[in-house]
């Protein structure tokens, strides 16, 4: 090709911005965080990074209690919503996909994607108010002898479900509406029963979009300290100590190694999430 | 607070950002005697700016967007032409966050912040002979450890109060008269208890513990050495399993108590009276052990953008009239003397505004370091990051 230098040329200066955008703002950000995690602050209080190497914070981390608790709580709670959420959108993405019609498959769509539009701290304190002591749930439940279950654990992972369902919904849906129907029907024909269908034709090829769909849910949960500051009662999880200690102590060089954690967790579940091949249903 | 920043990644983001920028080291004596960075003071003023950022402790800038009959920023901005920019904060890790910024001129600092910024160079010292309002604050407040250094000025004194226990009226009987409505007798109203969401919140503990067991020898709430801190710890942790949520949003506090998920807890005095205004049957204490407290210094910053408005702020607030205004509407002691010849009958005398003797026993948040502040040597303190890392383990 004649044209090549100029091609490239126009190649490069048209990637040049994103991938300064993606290689300084994420990546850089990424290295900036692992390296401050092994520096420490001055004794003051003032927050200010002292660069001393040294693997205080990681010691400290494995060392104390408390941070192996958190980290636990923060990782239930995040497979906790998926689950959840795969339960909520299997049913839903299988509906939109398979036996809707048209026009009101595009009516969904547009109903999946709604709440997203709205903000969090709206959503959030919408569920704040919802789970109160003196809110509907608890009075629709008092009849039946039940009780709202109040701010907590429960109610973090009600919420976070809540608010990243769509992002489970669609990857599923997507992977859903690849599913040809002929497939169904020949299940059908060979006599098996919807649930056999479904257990053999449709989870398979469901899977990956599923585990790409898990990729948004738990790692947004992973990362969330707001839904539990508001409905999470006095529970805290491994974002509230990043925020904690860069807010409240100064210590961002801890708040760094904290923040490692759930870096490290989200890396060794995309290598196990790699091998399923869902990183193509994204 | 939670408006500004959303998304946790964005926040581990700029927080690895904001490791690579604060780098440069200049040591400003940590350890041994407390020694300010060199900050140049304001030797005269110009006009103003026309605007002035303020950070301040909800209440203490109101403009009449909560009550239309509340209002002291309104007159300041006519008088003055500076428009004022009001952020809230819930807590003083958060104001001194918030202050290293550098997006705002002035703050409202406790005694917990004010010396963290003065060592950590984000506020000035302020020449008092321009605000001639300082004259007439009460001697009492100038010149202490928690506003200025070695005799400088670093603020001028806005006014002190103590932390309250507040109750549900229709919930909570017979009214608590002690901290052990929280502590020892926690488990009463299991659930519903809340606290206040910082480290400082320990000094609560230990200044219950320094009047229910002498042994322990707790002089000051904040001089605690290792042994003293884990006695505070383990009473906290005890209380957590009452604890229905921790809170350091007042707004979330009121709605806490309004729908009765929270039903007794530390807390202010404006709280109190919003949640009162809001026709909740809420009340509170000043219980017998006596009670943690702020008192609180407007300070301006380093690299304020609005040098000569800062200064009217300054000013302005602690004249008579607002003075008196932010005291009776928050509920703390006024720091101008003049204030309580203007205040509404009975104010000054309810808060002991003036009364040197009772603002003593009232143990003002101040920031924990290693030399401990009661004056012992023989032992080390432990500091507000040790402090923390406890905090972080009560919540478990």
């Amino acid at each position: 090709m004649a044209s090549a230098p100029g091609y490239q040329r126009r190649l490069l200066s048209l990637l040049a911005p994103p991938m300064l955008w993606l290689g300084v703002a994420y990546l850089g950000a990424l290295a900036a965080l692992f390296i401050t995690s092994f520096w420490t602050v001055n004794a003051y209080g003032t927050g200010e990074v002292v660069q001393v190497w040294n693997l205080d914070n990681y010691r400290q981390l494995f060392r104390i209690d408390v941070y192996r608790t958190i980290t636990v709580r923060t990782l239930l709670t995040a497979v906790g919503v998926t689950v959840i959420d795969a339960m909520l959108a299997l049913p839903i993405a299988l509906f939109m996909a398979k036996m809707a019609s048209p026009r009101l498959r595009k009516m969904l769509v547009v109903a999946v994607l709604t709440p997203l539009w709205a903000s969090y701290l709206v959503k959030a304190y919408a569920w704040r108010g919802l789970l109160s002591d003196s809110g509907p749930i608890a009075w629709l439940m008092r009849p039946f002898g039940l009780d709202t279950p109040g701010y907590g654990l429960t109610a973090t992972v009600i919420t976070l479900a809540y608010l990243w369902l769509p992002y489970m919904i669609l990857p599923m849906y997507a992977g859903l509406e690849r599913l040809p129907d002929s497939l169904l029907d020949a299940s059908a024909d060979l006599g098996a029963r919807p649930w056999l269908t479904l257990r053999r034709v449709v989870i398979p090829v469901l899977w990956p979009a599923a585990v790409a769909g898990s990729i948004f849910t738990f790692s947004l949960s992973l990362g969330d300290y707001i839904a539990v500051k508001i409905v999470g009662g006095a529970n805290q999880m491994l974002g509230n100590v990043v925020y904690d200690n860069s807010g409240t102590a100064g210590n961002l060089p801890f708040a760094a190694a904290v923040a490692t954690i759930p870096v490290v967790i989200m890396v060794v579940y995309l290598a196990l999430v790699r091998r399923t091949g869902a990183l193509e249903n994204l | 607070m939670k408006s500004t920043t959303l998304i946790a990644i964005a926040a581990s983001a700029t927080l690895a950002l904001a490791g690579c920028g604060s780098s440069g080291g200049s040591g400003s004596g940590a350890t041994g005697g407390f020694k300010a960075p060199n900050i140049p003071m304001a030797k005269s003023l110009g006009e103003g700016e026309g605007a002035v950022n303020v950070l301040a402790w909800p209440g203490y800038a109101e403009d009449g967007t909560n009550d239309k009959t509340i209002d002291w920023v309104s007159p300041f901005e006519k008088e003055t032409g500076c428009q004022v920019n009001v952020k809230y904060f819930g807590t003083s890790d958060e104001a001194v966050q918030l202050m290293q910024t550098g997006q705002y001129d002035v703050v409202s600092a406790s005694g917990d912040a004010s010396l963290r910024l003065i060592a950590g160079g984000d506020v000035a010292p302020v020449n008092t002979d321009l605000t001639p309002n300082y004259a007439d604050v009460w001697d009492f407040l100038k010149d202490r450890p928690w506003n200025s250094v070695n005799g400088q000025m670093y603020g001028v004194p806005h006014g002190y109060g103590a932390n309250l226990l507040m109750y549900r009226t229709d919930k909570v009987t017979p009214a608590p008269d002690s901290w052990s409505a929280v502590f020892d007798d926690a488990s009463k109203y299991a659930g519903k208890v809340t606290s206040y969401d910082s480290p400082i919140y320990i000094a609560d503990a230990a200044l219950y513990l320094m009047k229910t067991k002498p042994d322990l020898g707790i002089k000051d709430p904040y001089a605690l050495d290792e042994k003293q801190l884990q006695a505070a710890v383990d009473l906290l942790k005890e209380q957590r399993k009452s604890v229905g949520e921790y809170w350091s949003d007042y707004l979330k506090q009121i709605q806490a108590f309004t729908t009765g998920d929270s039903v007794i807890g530390t807390s202010w005095q404006v709280i109190v009276n919003t949640a009162q205004g809001e026709k909740v049957p809420v009340d509170a204490v000043l219980p017998k052990e006596g009670a943690t407290g702020w008192s609180d210094t407007w300070m301006v910053a380093a690299k304020a953008k609005n040098p000569n408005c800062a200064y009217k702020w300054l000013d302005y607030i602690i004249s008579p009239k607002a003075n008196d205004a932010v005291a009776e509407y928050f509920g703390e002691a006024p720091s101008n003397a003049k204030a309580c010849d203007i205040a509404t009958e009975g104010f000054c005398e309810s808060y002991h505004a003036g009364d040197a003797a009772y603002a003593e026993q009232i143990h003002y948040w101040t920031t924990p370091i290693k030399q401990c502040l009661d004056g012992r040597t023989d032992v080390q303190c432990t500091d507000y990051a040790r402090w923390t890392q406890a905090w972080t383990e009560v919540k478990g």
